[in-house]
């Protein structure tokens, strides 16, 4: 049974994180946009840990943001705890993580869905995705729908042929008891893709009548930050903590006795989990001289007893779990709610993909999400926001929006998926930035915003702050420049006390805020300088001219870095024409197809003096078509 | 890898000429040399006139004296890459020629790739399309032989040194970054003194080892000869020949254990580093020990093999094995002992090879005029290339080393600023990248590889 149920300029399947971001990005460019998904309760379904940001995770939500993207504003609106973290580090590492009410903001962004123009929901498996001339045409549900497109985003998270298992049990579900997707794989494949098969995991939730909190110590969140989105100011709300306490050796002792049952040393999960995202029977084996280890207890919401066991993931036995969840202090009497699991799916190689996340195989089908191995929310939205607004473009044959490793965390996301692949699930690390002085959270909106301006997606609203903020940083940076602090008992008296040598003869407030004791705060305290000033204008100003040096020499890098991604490497290259080059970089090189020359050259194996080859043969077909033309 | 930086490379053959020409190109050419360059008064310029042939001398940063030149300065766009360009013609020989291009390094040029000024040609639009495949050729050929070569040199001992200070700074940075991606796990911080220490005795390691690659102890360079054959064929006789009919260059640091003696003596002006396995003691297995496998290994990367066999007695079935093995080798064979009888028919072995072959006596020196030529003719017929091309390998290395000192000179600096430790790392890993740039490794996947092995991390 087939019908023909109507045509969409775009049709995502799958209303995840990734999901949602793509389908909104359309629909707000102007797309006629379409999101199926297994089950409409599961929107923006938060499968794993009740947060949204951390570490580099933070600022990939902030970049979103800064692109239009709805995640900040969704968990701006939800959040029941924030903070800032690593706040006694550089600018550079500090990163927003708030917890979220999982439920409001699963409806907050349902609602948000719903409530978008131009955009469908429809709950629905999309079985088949049909082409025409290697080009996208069409999709099948389940139901017998036949969907005409002309672009589909496949955003299926970890649903394709995914398996649940809990010890010796196992069965072919999704996540939370949701049912897998066990056709779109066939289809996928088919279509010319590489399937891997991935596994991640979570904890148990329990109930929290059956904690003891005075055992634990408590995590409160902090007031007076800023939060997620750049449309939004501090945000005063009463907030909940979350609770700190540890594993002790009968834990592990536990978890040895019974490491035969587990699927992962059974050889029952075949599927690759990540390193940085490790069950507790793998914390135990592989660092077995560490005493205890960390758990967070966290709320999921405030309409629910259940608390997430951040620590304890596992795929043991039930009964198993409840022995080792009970050894730990103030978790005596827990009870499990709902065990914890690991899961396995399909996932495609990535390096099919282009930097549009475009595939390589069919045009106009792009991917976003975990299906292209990475994990995690906001490395989800990252994409989804990407793939959303490069779908557009396609339609519009314009040019695809590439953010590259100097522009944004998702620049690299997108580069290391895309250009290296990667052997596990894949997560953001701040560590993975090359120019993270320059990718900072704090400058999102100066870095992306005006670019999604550009193309349709940011609105007015938010170019219009950008705008503000870039002219008020350079009105005050003059000032503190033009300001002269001269030296005065009271002036001298302060910075002694900040040991801080006192002023001889007057000095720019620039300057004087150059020193390490120094900070913008002084420069109010000192009354050279008004309170009025906004604290992320205050912040703006202090990296400025703390950092200007460091900045500089970032900005050189990029330099360089730029003016090899500016070599383009043209579609129809055909690499075993190129003299010199070695047989295994021919080999790579026609595989991943790069867009440019930086590209190439991050691609392992490839070497400088393959790079240098292909430089000359570039100039060399350049000559030869000019030449033709004249 | 840079586009339009500025590269400089000895632009004569290596060897020991009358003079030697070292080229700059790029665009902080003349600013570099000004910052080395003084006229015979001592004094620094401020400025060259294009096309004009300055004497003077090249200064080092104590002010000594390094050589006496003669520089000129070729504006762009009219030069062989279209960028500036600066040559400084100094003495042949290897000495001068290494101290400048050291200096130069240290000024901020970088040391060319194989066949890159020609590239730049090309790219800029002086040489003509014709050419292109040409210039591909030339940096494919070039490169791999330079490769082959730094991979044989990864296993010498400045390059052990090189790794150990590699790991230290990655270790370092494994440290913090951890720290920096998971501040609330229960992982010690890195104290400041910890990093300062730290990296201080990682410079200091970086200033010794480019003080002693710069007295040349550490020199592994030139055309690797590897001296084969049975005990008592005279080997050593013909090593101490060669070195005392040549002024030797280096000799082997003294005290290191090892089975094989290096002698580095110049031929003609040719660089050749000889191998002998004279340094084995003679014991009752020797026989055994300089077998068929002992000879595979030793002339495995060899460019040059010289098979002694003692015409004084029957070919053995041993001799037969090893010159089969060797039939794909450049390979010299020395009939040696010519002065007894003969007892082995020079037919005989061309039938087995097709090599050179030269009577040879250590006891009067017949033939060793001939090895000589030989070796020389070799190179300059381009019949040899050494695998470990004149001052491009170990330079490699000191530049290497120059730029991870420079950075490491930051990141205290970032220290003493009392900037916070991830941005010290910054500076660590550019100290990191310096010296990993040999081997081509991607620093992320080491530092995530090293995180995840050493911390327990995660939800």
């Amino acid at each position: 049974m087939e019908f023909y149920a109507g045509n969409y300029d775009i049709i995502v399947t799958g209303a995840g994180h990734a999901g949602c971001e793509a389908a909104l990005a359309a629909a707000r460019m102007g797309m006629k946009t379409l999101v199926v998904a297994l089950n409409l309760d599961a929107v923006a379904l938060m499968a794993c840990n009740p947060s949204i940001g951390g570490t580099s995770k933070g600022h990939l939500v902030r970049e979103v943001d800064a692109l239009g993207g709805e995640m900040g504003i969704n968990i701006d609106k939800t959040f029941i705890q924030i903070r800032m973290l690593n706040t006694g580090k550089g600018p550079a590492v500090h990163s927003l993580r708030a917890q979220a009410d999982k439920k409001r903001y699963q409806a907050a962004m349902k609602l948000t869905l719903e409530s978008q123009e131009n955009l469908d929901l429809r709950q629905g498996e999309v079985v088949e995705i049909r082409t025409k001339g290697g080009r996208v045409c069409g999709v099948k549900l389940d139901t017998g729908e036949y969907y005409t497109c002309r672009a589909v985003i496949v955003a299926s998270g970890v649903y394709l042929k995914s398996r649940v298992i809990i010890g010796e049990y196992s069965i072919n579900s999704g996540p939370n008891g949701l049912f897998p997707a066990n056709r779109l794989s066939g289809n996928l494949k088919d279509l010319g893709f590489r399937l891997m098969r991935f596994k991640t995991g979570t904890p148990a939730r329990v109930n929290k009548r059956s904690l003891d909190f005075s055992k634990m110590i408590e995590q409160p969140g902090h007031t007076n930050i800023y939060p997620f989105s750049f449309l939004n100011k501090a945000i005063e709300r009463e907030q909940v903590p979350c609770w700190l306490t540890y594993t002790n050796e009968r834990t592990h002792e536990i978890i040895r006795q019974n490491l035969h049952r587990s699927p992962m040393y059974s050889g029952e999960i075949k599927g690759i989990g990540a390193r940085y995202c490790p069950s507790i029977e793998d914390k135990v084996v592989r660092f077995s001289d560490k005493e205890s280890h960390q758990v967070f207890i966290e709320p999921e919401g405030l309409d629910t007893n259940e608390m997430y066991v951040q620590g304890l993931s596992s795929s043991l036995p039930v009964e198993v779990q409840i022995a080792v969840y009970r050894t730990v202090p103030g978790m005596e009497r827990v009870e499990i709610m709902r065990p914890a699991y690991a899961i396995e799916y399909d996932c495609i190689d990535s390096t099919q993909l282009k930097l549009s996340l475009e595939s390589r195989e069919v045009e106009g089908l792009f991917m976003a999400g975990q299906i292209n191995g990475s994990s995690g929310y906001e490395e989800a939205a990252a994409q989804g926001i990407i793939a959303g607004i490069n779908a557009v473009q396609y339609i519009r044959q314009e040019e695809p929006l590439i953010l590259d490793r100097s522009d944004a965390y998702i620049g690299v996301l997108i580069d290391d998926l895309v250009t290296k692949g990667t052997p596990e699930p894949y997560r953001m690390m701040t560590s993975r930035a090359e120019y993270r002085l320059l990718l900072r959270q704090d400058n999102a909106d100066m870095r992306l915003t005006e670019k999604a301006y550009r193309i349709g997606l940011a609105g007015k609203e938010r170019y219009d702050r950008l705008c503000y903020k870039q002219e008020r940083i350079q009105k005050e940076l003059e000032r503190l420049r033009n300001t002269i602090i001269s030296p005065s008992d009271f002036v001298n008296q302060y910075l002694l006390g900040k040991s801080s040598s006192p002023l001889k003869s007057g000095i720019q407030m620039y300057n004087l805020l150059k020193r390490p004791e120094i900070s913008f705060s002084d420069l109010i305290r000192l009354g050279q300088i008004g309170e009025e000033i906004e604290p992320e204008i205050q912040e703006q100003l202090e990296i400025h001219v703390k950092y200007e040096g460091y900045i500089q020499k970032q900005l050189k890098q990029v330099e360089q870095f730029k003016k090899m991604e500016k070599v383009k490497i043209p579609p129809d290259m055909d690499y075993s024409q190129v003299k010199g080059l070695k047989i295994e970089s021919v080999q790579k090189l026609q595989k991943l197809q790069p867009e440019n020359l930086g590209q190439a050259s991050r691609i392992s194996g490839v070497s400088p003096a393959d790079i240098s080859v292909l430089m000359v043969y570039l100039e060399k077909r350049r000559r030869e078509k000019r030449n033709n033309e004249a | 890898m840079a586009l339009d930086d500025t590269i400089t490379a000895l632009a004569t053959p290596p060897g020991e000429g009358g003079i030697a020409v070292i080229r700059l190109s790029g665009p902080e050419s003349v600013q570099i040399a000004k910052s080395v360059f003084v006229n015979r008064k001592k004094q620094k310029k401020d400025k060259f006139r294009s096309r004009y042939f300055y004497y003077g001398y090249i200064l080092d940063d104590d002010q000594e004296v390094i050589d006496e030149v003669l520089l000129v300065y070729m504006q762009a766009p009219k030069t062989y890459t279209r960028e500036d360009v600066v040559e400084i013609h100094c003495h042949g020989g290897m000495i001068p020629v290494r101290r400048i291009l050291e200096l130069l390094m240290k000024k901020g040029a970088r040391l060319a790739e194989p066949g890159e000024f020609t590239k730049r040609a090309f790219l800029n639009g002086r040489i003509d399309l014709a050419q292109a495949e040409a210039v591909m050729d030339l940096i494919s050929s070039k490169t791999d032989n330079a490769a082959r070569a730094s991979v044989n040199q990864m296993q010498g001992s400045l390059s052990r040194e090189i790794k150990a200070v590699r790991d230290d700074m990655l270790d370092l940075l494994a440290r913090i970054e951890v720290t920096v991606d998971y501040p609330e796990e229960d992982i010690e911080s890195m104290l400041e003194d910890e990093v300062r220490s730290r990296l201080m005795s990682a410079r200091e390691k970086c200033r010794q080892l480019l003080e002693s690659a710069h007295q040349g102890r550490l020199i592994r360079e030139g055309i690797k000869t590897v001296i084969i054959g049975k005990p008592n064929v005279g080997k050593s006789s013909l090593l101490n020949a060669l070195v005392r009919e040549n002024r030797a260059i280096v000799t082997d640091i003294p005290g290191t254990t090892r089975d094989v003696i290096e002698e580095y003596v110049n031929i003609k002006g040719v660089l050749v580093r000889i191998l002998d396995t004279a340094g084995i003691r003679e014991t009752k297995d020797l026989v055994e020990k300089i077998g068929v496998e002992k000879s595979r290994e030793l002339t495995r990367d060899a460019d040059l093999i010289l098979l002694l066999l003692d015409s004084s007695q029957p070919l053995e079935k041993e001799d037969i094995e090893i010159l089969q093995m060797l039939k794909d080798k450049k390979i010299l064979i020395l009939l040696n002992k010519s002065d007894k009888p003969a007892a082995i028919d020079e037919e005989d072995i061309r039938k087995l090879t097709g090599s050179t072959i030269i009577k040879t006596s250590m006891i009067d020196g017949t033939g060793l005029d001939e090895v000589e030529d030989y070796i020389y003719n070799m190179v300059y017929s381009g019949k040899i290339e050494p695998s470990n091309p004149l001052m491009i390998t170990s330079n490699r290395h000191k530049e290497a080393l120059i730029r991870a000192e420079k950075h490491l000179g930051e990141a205290l600096e970032t220290l003493d600023a009392l900037m916070p430790l991830d941005m010290v790392s910054i500076d660590i890993r550019n100290v990191w990248e310096a010296l990993g740039e040999i081997t081509g490794e991607s620093l992320t996947e080491n530092l995530i590889d090293k995180i995840f092995s050493e911390f327990c991390l995660g939800k």
